[in-house]
């Protein structure tokens, strides 16, 4: 399926290269910027990103493990009835506690 | 002919099948999108290229499969190409996953192209890779809006991801399986998880909309805001190839939700008293669960007006978590300790509903954590009034 789903995709580009025109032009090629020529654009030219993202990236890592760590133990949750229980809870308080640090400090406030 | 090789070409061949009716999908979804629009706002939507318009996905193909393919001069020019595709191959292949019958239903053979035992798990990796089409998309562009629309999405997309991913894990306790057949033939036995798990649904109907960047929560590629997003440099088939992955991803999340909480390829029981074995047409009533939740897209995107950045992010991270990590707790401290003879599940769906109640009275009150921003405290001291009074 993946072949099939990407080869679709490839075939599309190589189509529409080979049939579409192409007469390029410098002001046509430009970046856009609103008709001025465009400062810093480039990929890789040290462009500088609001913390914030990183922030975001970091904590959906950490609560996306927690997820990763939750689909075993739900799966087989009512094999494990009632341990798995306390278990499940201790971590999710567990992970309570970091996640009201984050609140506390503000970092999901994005004004 | 060998075993394994008939095997391989009727895979290879429900592969091309699934993707050739996701495209026509596709297309026909953007015609009706139009349509559709057009009557909530008491007009025509297009009805000039062929009849009642039905040509016009047609002539939208031609035209930008004929349109220039601009390649920016500043553009990183192989992730700049490869993005697209990307996005749309792994759209197209989560959608292969989930079971359109019983199986061996469709002439013989199983009516899916693959079905692992962690289907569920596979869906959702595979959606999460589509983040990496877009993300890619933008920055390979070379220039500074399509970077910042593209940052914007991806925060979006995996902020979001947490929600849907932690509102299905009640669904899998009660379930017991990651595998959609194990998940709908469940339902067929015990009734349509909705029943029981109307919080849930909610939740994961809200954090799907802002998974596949529909309204309300579309500002990634809203005009209005940031040029087009991690669009704006793309153009002819590329572009298209974007909006295409955005469209099956909305599929698939319609076929999500009606196999996970609607009872997937089968129909009401009780339908089978007026038609005998309607309950079990293939194919059938999983199109029509899709069919109503894309109507559903379209009505929202009519109806609601967008939220703002900030707000999009405090929703996700402020409400949609804890609220799905509480739901979990629930069906958990429900499956452990409350066994009320006789109810079975039920009292868990009761509670479910008062739950959604419950948020829909307070929604007022929960406004205040997304809607209106905590002021972060600065450093530098207070502005002095000047004396005198005001």
């Amino acid at each position: 399926m993946l072949l099939v789903a990407l080869g679709i995709g490839v075939l599309a580009v190589i189509v529409s290269a080979i049939l579409g025109p192409k007469k390029g032009s410098r002001a046509k090629l430009m970046a856009y910027e609103s008709g001025n020529d465009p400062e810093h654009g480039g990929v890789g030219t040290g462009q500088r990103f609001p913390v914030h993202f990183y922030l975001v990236a970091m904590l959906f890592i950490v609560f996306d493990i927690e997820t990763a760590f939750f689909y075993p133990l739900a799966v087989a949750y009512q094999k494990l009835i009632p341990f798995a229980f306390f278990e499940a809870l201790t971590f999710v308080l567990l992970l309570l506690v970091g996640y009201v640090y984050v609140l506390k400090k503000r970092v999901l406030e994005w004004a | 002919m060998p075993d394994w090789l008939l095997t391989a070409l009727i895979t290879l061949l429900k592969a091309v099948l699934v993707a050739l009716a996701l495209l026509t999908t596709f297309a026909y979804m953007t015609l009706i999108e139009r349509r559709l629009l057009a009557r909530m706002q008491i007009r025509y939507g297009p009805n000039r290229v062929g009849p009642m318009g039905l040509l016009q996905p047609l002539a939208d193909a031609i035209k930008s499969i004929f349109k220039e393919d601009l390649q920016v001069t500043l553009a990183d020019k192989l992730v700049y190409t490869l993005a697209p595709i990307i996005a749309i191959g792994m759209a197209l292949t989560a959608f292969a996953g989930i079971p359109a019958g019983p199986p061996l239903s469709l002439f013989g053979e199983n009516p899916w192209v693959y079905n692992l035992d962690a289907g569920l798990l596979a869906l959702l990796a595979l959606t999460s890779m589509g983040v990496y089409g877009i993300f890619l998309g933008g920055w390979a562009s070379g220039s500074k809006y399509p970077i910042l629309g593209g940052l914007r999405s991806s925060a979006q997309m995996i902020s979001y991801e947490l929600g849907m991913g932690l509102s299905i894990l009640g669904t899998l306790m009660l379930i017991g399986s990651t595998n959609f057949v194990a998940i709908v033939e469940w339902q067929a036995l015990n009734g349509w998880i909705i029943v029981f798990q109307v919080f849930a649904f909610a939740l994961f109907l809200v954090s799907s909309f802002a998974e596949v960047n529909r309204t309300p929560f579309d500002l990634p590629e809203a005009e209005q805001e940031i040029v087009a997003g991690y669009l704006t440099e793309y153009t002819a088939i590329k572009w298209a190839l974007f909006q295409m992955a955005e469209y099956v991803n909305m599929i698939t999340a319609s076929a999500l939700m009606a196999t996970l909480f609607f009872g997937g390829y089968r129909g009401p029981v009780f339908l089978d008293a007026v038609i005998p074995g309607i309950s079990g047409w293939p194919i059938v009533w999983l199109v029509v669960k899709i069919a109503f939740f894309l109507f559903l897209f379209i009505w929202v995107r009519a109806t609601l007006p967008r939220l703002r950045y900030d707000q999009l992010m405090r929703f996700g991270w402020k409400l949609l978590l804890p609220l799905a990590l509480g739901n979990t707790m629930l069906v958990a401290f429900y499956l452990a300790f409350v066994t009320p003879a006789g109810w079975g599940l039920w009292l868990l769906g009761v509670l479910s509903g008062l739950a959604l109640l419950l948020l829909f009275f307070l929604s007022d009150r929960v406004r205040a954590l997304w809607s209106a921003p905590a002021i972060r405290p600065t450093d530098a001291p207070r502005p002095v009034r000047p004396a005198g009074g005001d």
